[in-house]
């Protein structure tokens, strides 16, 4: 239950560090390559925060784009997805960026 | 509710509209006199902004990051065997615990949405096995491996198979603990599941490409499917097998006596 079970994890963690200060919004950093699909999340969202001190809470998500780098040439290539072949030829591709799944920043009204 | 594989029950009824604006006080608004303070959305106020910068599957990471330094400590080979359902992962684990018991301790952690039809075989192939029912979710997460753990527990020295649910997106994202994900592959299936799925074969250590003894019955192009797994993951180790005839199981069971022997 892939983007249920990722939501619960942001309203547990969210709320932890909250404390008992309502939340108004919060900002999530999700990879373009991680899997997560941010609209499942939105959908999510409103129904797990419920009962929270995220209820109401506006939901802030900033999609990072991939980036990898060629272990043969060491060029930097955009990635649309894992797999990708480099100008040079090699298919050995670190990704660099896209696979994000992070909670970047909550606020809290006092 | 999760989108990608579909996979929930009861959820989609919980979908309720929230109420963005809700306050409770003991006045009704029947009053008639003016007053010009409003009742501010949660929107409106200001708040103060706390940098988190937490990853949020830290947690099931943290737990995994335990159940591997545990294994480690007592030499377990934990493996993570993933793969759509169908594949043959339990058919292939009933003959490696035949074929391997007399050499090796071999324990098996069996997760299913339902049922524990799985683990009654894996118990008459004759090992110790623990069935976890996962419900609705679509994957095992590392607290579960860890509950099953004080259970189960796999002596020093032995093979511990935790046999996921079939399901080839979610459970690449949950870190068991393992040593390796073992990916299987059926050659029933399409030969594109490697780029159609390319998260589960680029987290793969090795993949096993099962069912092996039907190529003669199929339109299977066994090139072209190792070319894409490759092309997701240039490292991993493709071995053809067949749990049914025991094809090509010898060289699957010295990766996992070398795995052991570390």
């Amino acid at each position: 239950m892939h983007e249920l079970g990722i939501t619960e994890n942001i309203v547990a963690i969210v709320s932890e560090k909250a404390g008992n200060t309502r939340v108004k919004r919060v900002m999530l950093e999700i990879g373009q390559l991680s899997a997560i699909m941010p609209d499942a999340i939105r959908f999510c969202f409103d129904v797990c925060a419920q009962g929270t001190v995220l209820e109401g809470a506006e939901l802030e998500i900033a999609e990072i784009a991939g980036l990898g780098q060629c272990c043969a040439c060491g060029a930097e290539i955009k990635l649309k997805m894992l797999a990708a072949v480099c100008s040079c030829g090699s298919l050995d591709i670190e990704c660099l960026r896209g696979k994000e799944l992070n909670i970047k920043e909550i606020e809290v009204i006092d | 509710m999760c989108v990608t594989c579909g996979c929930s029950d009861d959820s989609a009824t919980k979908m309720t509209s929230t109420a963005v604006h809700s306050h409770e006080h003991d006045h009704t608004h029947e009053h008639e006199h003016k007053h010009d303070h409003t009742h501010e959305p949660t929107s409106m106020q200001k708040g103060r902004v706390i940098t988190l910068e937490e990853k949020i599957l830290a947690k099931n990471d943290h737990i995994a990051e335990h159940n591997r330094e545990w294994f480690e400590s007592v030499n377990v080979l934990a493996l993570n065997l993933v793969s759509s359902p169908g594949s043959g992962k339990t058919a292939l684990l009933e003959r490696t615990i035949s074929d391997l018991k007399n050499k090796v301790e071999i324990a098996v952690l069996e997760g299913d949405q339902a049922t524990s039809n799985d683990a009654e075989r894996i118990r008459r192939a004759g090992c110790s096995v623990l069935q976890i029912n996962t419900g609705a979710g679509c994957h095992l997460d590392a607290s579960m491996i860890a509950s099953a753990l004080k259970e189960l527990k796999p002596t020093h020295n032995s093979l511990l198979l935790i046999e996921n649910v079939g399901n080839l997106v979610c459970p690449a994202l949950f870190d068991l603990g393992e040593k390796h994900k073992v990916v299987v592959l059926s050659i029933t299936e399409g030969e594109d599941k490697p780029i159609k799925y390319p998260h589960m074969f680029r987290a793969a250590e090795i993949m096993l490409l099962n069912k092996i003894d039907l190529l003669p019955h199929l339109n299977f192009d066994i090139e072209a499917c190792k070319q894409y797994a490759l092309s997701v993951n240039p490292k991993l180790k493709i071995i053809e097998v067949s749990a049914t005839t025991g094809q090509g199981l010898e060289q699957w069971y010295e990766w996992l006596m070398a795995g052991i022997a570390c």
